[in-house]
């Protein structure tokens, strides 16, 4: 069994008081929760403030916990010590407890457990939540997911363990970023008679080198040479199927949409986003002699004034 | 190892329930589910029918509820109040996204 610094993760004093043990979950939580945390490692750093405070603010937990000792360095390999477990294991101290391959959270939940599982009334599976990032070429064409979970579990005497579950998700197309699947049922199993949990997927999109998600439509930006913009050009534009061709009509202005009906995601009712394609102007960086010399020219034969809206609306 | 196959099903935003279905899915008592719909917090699809039923979103937002009344020790209406303005966040971020989507990176 590894040991765990509950009180290191709650950034709190061995000897802190009840309230003091709250006030740092309260702002951690704060901090880390999933459901308001924009941190990146939130709903792993909730998890592990979740599960210190929840044997912490339990006095009888936290003596438990106390009675492991401390002077044992995070994520080290450790045994309960002698006597332990006939004062607080869940199998009433028989002996036959092995902590190898329990977690600590396991242990503490096990400790409340004792009267829960004595009462035989149906207890809900645990729903499950995952994450999965897939990229916009999965999301139009469906995928394959394999998800490695280590779940927990109870025994056939009900004693708590961790059990690794594998799942191979098909997910079908017509995924859009923060899109959720729901598996009813797939999550821990329920227990006197309780109904199983749920399993939920959410998805997220990998960010994509050309293409931007608003739903199932996609944006990708359009570069013109300042002369297309003026003339009207036939240009090659990137879908997720391929390239097509696209005309783009003379006067085209930067920040125009061109869009490109039903090329974008796939809609899991059936049906496509748009792809649109974001007009922006751009200059040669470094131009040549010559092309300055035509820019010149141009410059010295046209009327057109960029700027005339300043004209109309400052007087 | 034992591997589990599934064929994944997207969370169907049809899908419709009774208040008693979402207590049981979302592991929040019934009671006060009725409170945050008094709140506005949860909105039936039909205000007017005789059973209440709720969307698919509802379950989601019913979730939530019980995870933030549970970690943070919050009363319905406190619950009724982070829900709302959660919405909020997730509709400006909504919005942030369609903007982000819509303007041209820096292109040289």
């Amino acid at each position: 069994m590894k040991y765990k610094d509950y009180y290191q993760t709650l950034g709190v004093e061995r000897n802190a008081s009840a309230a003091d043990i709250k006030k740092a979950y309260r702002k951690l939580a704060h901090k880390y929760h999933p459901d308001v945390s924009k941190e990146p490692d939130a709903k792993d750093k909730f998890q592990e403030i979740g599960e210190a405070y929840e044997t912490l603010k339990n006095a009888e937990k936290r003596a438990a916990y106390d009675q492991l000792g401390s002077g044992y360095q995070p994520g080290q390999d450790f045994r309960p010590p002698p006597g332990w477990e006939t004062q607080f294991a869940h199998d009433g101290g028989s002996g036959q407890q092995s902590f190898d391959d329990i977690d600590l959270a396991d242990l503490f939940a096990g400790l409340v457990g004792r009267g829960a599982r004595a009462g035989k009334f149906p207890v809900p599976g645990q729903d499950f939540e995952v994450t999965a990032q897939i990229t916009l070429e999965q999301a139009a064409r469906g995928t394959e997911l394999d998800i490695n979970l280590n779940v927990p579990d109870y025994d056939e005497t009900g004693v708590p363990r961790r059990v690794p579950r594998t799942f191979e998700a098909r997910i079908a197309k017509g995924a859009s970023d923060g899109q959720r699947l729901r598996l009813p049922g797939k999550g821990g199993k329920g227990r006197n008679g309780g109904r199983d949990g749920d399993l939920w997927l959410n998805i997220t999109l990998a960010p994509h080198p050309l293409f931007r998600p608003d739903g199932h439509d996609l944006y990708v930006d359009l570069t013109l040479a300042p002369w297309e913009a003026v003339l009207g050009a036939l240009v090659e534009v990137p879908t997720l199927d391929g390239a097509v061709r696209l005309k783009v009509p003379a006067g085209t202005r930067a920040g125009q949409k061109l869009r490109l009906a039903g090329r974008g995601l796939p809609k899991p009712r059936g049906g496509e986003g748009d792809l649109y394609a974001v007009v922006q102007i751009v200059v040669p960086t470094h131009p040549s002699e010559h092309e300055k010399e035509l820019y010149r020219k141009l410059a010295e034969g046209t009327t057109f004034d960029p700027r005339s809206h300043f004209k109309e609306t400052v007087k | 190892m034992k591997i589990e196959n599934y064929q994944a099903e997207w969370f169907d935003e049809q899908q419709q329930f009774s208040l008693a279905e979402l207590a049981d899915l979302s592991g929040m008592p019934e009671a006060e589910l009725r409170q945050l719909v008094d709140y506005a917090a949860l909105a039936p699809v039909d205000s007017d029918a005789a059973e209440a039923r709720f969307g698919a979103k509802s379950l989601i937002t019913a979730r939530m509820a019980q995870r933030l009344r549970n970690d943070f020790d919050l009363d319905t209406s406190g619950l009724a109040l982070a829900l709302s303005l959660l919405e909020r966040v997730r509709e400006l971020e909504a919005r942030l996204q369609t903007l982000g989507a819509q303007s041209p990176k820096i292109h040289r």
